[in-house]
């Protein structure tokens, strides 16, 4: 059996600090009588996922649109919803333009917001930087970039050092400060699981989605084209011909993290 | 060494504690019956992933490769005995066929004392959605 | 060596039982922790490090400090410290300890504290922090240890401890940047990224460190027949003073930046420490408190008449500790995430059982302190006479 052997490779690489076992295990796995294991055939490939986020588009759907969005990804996604800020979980809210990208307030933007995206607020997520802090500072890699460009949490891993917490400047990222079940105030999704106290969460770009050929539960919900989601490296993708078309903003983009969520203002 | 005789007779009762599921079985009588575990439903399919044997002493394992594999490395097809292809998911293929976390895997669970916390979040057939009362007694 | 500290006076035990109630008391409300999850402490989604971590950063300068008796000692042979080495070296064990359990009383998870070591990450300065706080901690045990153990049969510590004590002088200088590196590599929170944080923790460190030194000599003078000797005290005083100037220098070279480049993201953090943001000011007042009390620490420190009284020396070292305390076992974290990435702001009050498991692990050190220092008066005491340093 090709696990024990994966196991003692798990073992060996313990032992050279963990590097370079992994592939070396997996292609064990692989090899014995055909694909042991393989993704499912149907799935979502990219090179870079990457959203694009039409606030035009948010201006003519209204706060309906918003909230289909936010609730689209909660309830898909099992994540509870506390009364009180503080032990607060979400994966995609809204918060106002100038919360939302505070490099970019002036003294004016609430006229702007006002005349032009008609008073709404904006829906900010994980960013899934190409460059990630909270990947950078996680002492068990139990959040990780996938060669997609997916920033993913591993929920099994997790110690709950909070970390990534403080190394996301996105404020993304939510602790389970208590058991999160009896506050899951949706219908449970019983084909994705909970969380557990004590553990980090974050939006996945809805990986197990992808991972089936569907597209992300906020796009999904937006009727009216209002998010886009593609592969950035695909210059024929709609990501890149929205890229190409309009001018397009990220949050905090000084900082280095390269945030591949896009906003058209 | 102080005390040599009282040190080597601490050590002995240590040793005797130390190895009380060993002996005592076989000094006080038989072990406890085994667990009877419900069998999924034969329209499911007679095998399980992998032989019943392999099943019974390595499920752990395996399910902790699946996890890696499905979660890190994004691969969510298995293939099983006689190359049959399955979703590598405890909550949707296993508790597919093994209906109720109660009387297959605590059975045994409790029977050798383990308590694995997949429960924690993955979300059993027999679950039922309760909601929080009161949100923070502070 | 350790059969010392099983013997004592009424108030010795009376202390001891004292320290075992408060951490009983921390461990039971840890208890609760454990089961309810972090929820029960007051930090939240936006304030995500608080109390714990805080008195972890703190502590990590307290451990790092005893460098500065080592490094005289034994690289100078500066004869004066002697008798008090050992202390310093002791109070880096109690420290590490406390270090290492505030972790550990932080973590959302501990069942799985040994991932870290499971999936080692070269690429997380916690990896690294872990290594050289259990590094630190190895090392003065081994040494503290060693050195005692020689000096009861009055004999001169053996040759092979001296690599030991060489290296624990860098590691020393190494626990502290480890830490401060957690903070100043962050690039969304601007109130920790600065190239000054580990100059600064070290600064703050060999204050905070020799000045609870100096309270501790203090009061083994007082309760016991152990004398560090007032010129070894006095000399810790200077560590002291130096330390407390070069501190006030770098905030104040921090606060220039700052203030003078007018850059948001980091100006927001100290607008709400001196006077409050966007209407909320918890902070300020302690903040104030800080300043206040660090100044007058200075001064009294610096005039040579009071820094040689033994009657005023003490209430600067109090004030000294108490006001870096603050700073770095509070303020430094919790105002790292006020105001959050968004710009608003959050504010944040440790609970009671919080600041209940807070006090058992400073109970722990306590205790660990209180039996590590007996065992280490209890030998001064049976030293065979004419044996002197």
């Amino acid at each position: 059996m090709d696990k024990t052997r994966r196991d003692f490779l798990k073992i060996a690489g313990l032992s050279a600090l963990g590097l370079g076992a992994k592939p070396a295990a997996d292609a064990f796995a692989q090899s014995a009588q055909g694909p042991k294991i393989a993704p499912i055939p149907e799935a979502l490939k990219a090179k870079r996922w990457a959203m694009v986020v039409n606030l035009k588009k948010f201006k003519e759907s209204g706060p309906d649109a918003l909230q289909a969005c936010v609730d689209a990804c909660h309830t898909i996604h099992n994540v509870p919803k506390f009364d009180n800020p503080k032990d607060e979980v979400k994966w995609i809210w809204t918060e106002s333009l100038a919360h939302a990208l505070p490099n970019e307030e002036h003294h004016f933007l609430e006229e702007f917001v006002k005349e032009q995206m008609k008073g709404l607020p904006i829906l900010v997520l994980c960013n899934h930087c190409d460059n990630p802090p909270c990947v950078r500072v996680c002492p068990t890699q139990a959040t990780f970039r996938r060669l997609d460009g997916v920033v993913m949490m591993d929920y099994h891993r997790c110690i709950g050092c909070r970390y990534c917490m403080a190394g996301c400047p996105f404020g993304a990222r939510s602790l389970n400060w208590r058991d999160p079940r009896p506050f899951i105030k949706t219908k449970l999704n019983r084909e994705y699981p909970t969380r557990t106290r004590g553990v980090v969460e974050k939006c996945n770009f809805c990986d197990e989605r992808l991972a089936k050929g569907l597209k992300p539960a906020c796009v999904e919900a937006c009727k009216n084209k209002e998010i886009i989601f593609g592969d950035l490296e695909d210059p024929k993708s709609e990501v890149r011909e929205l890229l190409r078309a309009n001018f397009a903003v990220r949050r905090k983009p000084q900082l280095g993290t390269q945030p591949q969520v896009y906003y058209i203002v | 060494m102080y005390n040599a005789g009282k040190v080597i007779i601490g050590i002995l009762i240590f040793l005797g504690l130390f190895t009380y599921p060993i002996w005592s079985p076989i000094v006080l009588g038989k072990a406890g019956p085994p667990p009877q575990l419900e069998k999924p439903d034969p329209a499911k399919g007679k095998v399980c992933v992998e032989a019943t044997d392999y099943m019974r002493s390595t499920h752990m394992s395996l399910l902790n490769n699946w996890r890696d594999w499905v979660v890190r490395d994004g691969n969510r097809i298995y293939t099983g005995l006689e190359g049959k292809k399955y979703n590598m998911s405890l909550q949707n293929t296993c508790l597919d066929c093994h209906k109720s976390r109660e009387k297959f895997c605590d059975r045994c669970h409790n029977y050798v004392n383990v308590s694995p916390r997949c429960w924690e979040c993955h979300i059993e057939p027999e679950y039922k959605q309760q909601q929080a009362v009161a949100w923070r007694s502070k | 060596m350790f059969e010392n500290a099983l013997r004592g006076s009424k108030g010795y035990w009376a202390w001891i039982i004292l320290l075992l109630l408060v951490l009983g008391a921390g461990f039971a409300n840890y208890l609760r922790q454990w089961v309810f999850g972090l929820g029960i402490t007051g930090m939240s989604r936006d304030v995500s490090w608080g109390l714990y971590i805080g008195q972890f950063t703190f502590l990590v300068g307290v451990a790092a400090s005893a460098v500065m008796l080592v490094l005289p000692y034994y690289l100078h042979d500066y004869k004066v410290f002697g008798k008090i080495t050992i202390l310093g070296e002791f109070v880096a064990i109690a420290a590490v300890t406390m270090c290492l359990s505030f972790i550990i009383v932080d973590l959302g998870r501990p069942d799985r504290a040994f991932n870290v070591l499971l999936y080692p990450s070269p690429n997380s300065v916690l990896f690294w922090d872990m290594i050289v706080l259990n590094g630190y901690l190895f090392l003065n045990l081994l040494v503290g240890w060693t050195v005692l153990g020689c000096e009861q049969r009055g004999a001169p510590p053996p040759k092979w401890i001296k690599p030991f004590i060489y290296l624990s002088i860098p590691w020393a200088i190494s626990i502290h940047t480890v830490t401060a590196f957690l903070y100043a590599g962050l690039p969304g929170r601007g109130f920790w990224l600065t190239a000054i944080m580990a100059p600064r923790f070290l600064g703050s460190a060999f204050a905070s460190g020799p000045s609870l030194l100096i309270l501790l000599s203090f009061l083994l003078r007082r309760t016991t027949t152990f004398d560090p000797g007032r010129e070894a005290i006095q000399a810790l005083a200077k560590i002291v003073t130096y330390a407390m100037v070069v501190s006030c220098f770098f905030v104040a070279c921090e606060l220039f930046t700052v203030y003078y480049s007018q850059v948001p993201e980091h100006v927001s953090h100290f607008t709400y420490l001196f006077s409050g943001l966007h209407g909320k000011s918890g902070m300020v007042p302690l903040w104030w408190g800080v300043i206040i009390m660090g100044l007058l620490a200075t001064i009294l420190l610096i005039i040579p008449q009071t820094r040689n009284s033994d009657t005023i020396l003490p209430i600067a070292c109090a004030l000294a500790f108490a006001s870096l305390w603050i700073e770095k076992g509070i303020q430094l974290v919790v105002v790292g995430f006020i105001p959050n990435p968004m710009e608003t702001v959050t504010q944040y009050a440790p609970t009671l059982p919080e600041m209940s498991i807070t006090l058992g692990v400073w109970a722990l050190g306590a205790l660990i302190l209180t039996l590590l220092y007996k065992v280490a008066v209890a030998v001064r005491e049976q030293e065979p006479a004419g044996m002197s340093h």
